[in-house]
């Protein structure tokens, strides 16, 4: 198992390669004036509608309350913004993957952020501990039972005591009571970059303590079969 | 104490991956690279390490490495 300090690491950077037929084809008519760029423009945008409609589609049974018509505006907005986002960054474009590819993934995080946000629209955001059920089993033995309730004790309180109020609240909230990270991120005024570092460090200090404190973690969570 | 899967579940949500990852920005910028990567039968993780870390620690990375995957994959497939 690796120290709890490991810190958010970097992948490097990515390794370019030549890029293939159709991703030179997509940078020579998106950097190309007039009615050529108007044309791969209006291509662009319906690659990433489709991609949008495609998240939309798979999430659209965790949305029972938005409407066709509703759900169709959320998708061509996120094209919308995608497409924005996409010819501001072109020249980020190295070629690691297909342009197609590389453009989805725009399309993709536009849709999936906006319908996280209206799922939780007009809903309190819980930050306070009230889902500690989670970790209750009701099929335990006296034996594990005690065990089962050690393990909450010392977790209870080390969130309580190690933690920062802020990387108290953003990890209760995220990892406890299951705020999506974009809402957390839109109702705290930051991004969800910052909000995943603040949770990354809370839960390296909590790791850190609890295994301090001599709590077997790797039993616990099955690490030792990493 | 690993045969209950609840348990050991939101105990993961809680303390995230223990070995080293990457952040939520690195992670998309990766991701398009990773999924083809993966679609090809390569190693991805051999080539942009801490990826697979974060996707374990971070649901909404998760979910939107599942769903390009699967859009790029439904793709190749037809």
């Amino acid at each position: 198992m690796e120290s709890a300090a490991a810190p958010i690491t970097h992948a490097g950077p990515a390794t370019a390669r030549p890029l293939d037929d159709e991703s030179r084809d997509w940078l020579r008519s998106l950097r190309a004036t007039g009615g050529e760029r108007e044309a791969a423009i209006a291509r662009l945008h319906a690659l990433l509608l489709r991609a949008a409609r495609f998240e939309v589609a798979r999430r659209r049974p965790t949305l029972p309350h938005l409407r066709g018509n509703e759900l169709d505006e959320i998708a061509l907005e996120a094209a919308d913004d995608a497409l924005m986002s996409v010819l501001a960054r072109l020249d980020d474009f190295r070629g690691a993957s297909r342009f197609t590819t590389w453009v989805y993934k725009f399309a993709l995080l536009e849709a999936a952020v906006k319908l996280r946000r209206r799922a939780w629209q007009g809903r309190e955001v819980p930050l306070e501990p009230e889902s500690w059920s989670l970790f209750a089993s009701a099929t335990l033995e006296p034996d594990e039972q005690a065990e089962q309730s050690e393990l909450l004790a010392v977790l209870q309180a080390a969130i309580g005591e190690v933690l920062t109020a802020h990387q108290r609240r953003v990890l209760v909230g995220l990892a406890l009571n299951g705020v999506p990270i974009d809402v957390l991120a839109e109702r705290l005024n930051t991004s969800r970059g910052a909000l995943y570092k603040t949770l990354h460090d809370a839960r390296r200090k909590l790791r850190a303590h609890l295994e301090h404190s001599g709590l077997a973690l790797e039993t616990w969570l099955g690490e030792e079969e990493r | 104490m690993s045969d209950r899967p609840d348990l050991k579940q939101a105990l993961g949500r809680l303390l995230g991956p223990a070995t080293p990852e990457i952040g939520c920005d690195e992670c998309f910028e990766r991701l398009d690279q990773y999924v083809e990567l993966e679609l090809a039968g390569q190693d991805p993780d051999a080539v942009i390490p801490g990826l697979r870390p974060h996707l374990d620690g971070c649901p909404a990375c998760r979910e939107e490495h599942e769903s390009l995957r699967a859009l790029v994959g439904g793709e190749q497939a037809l």
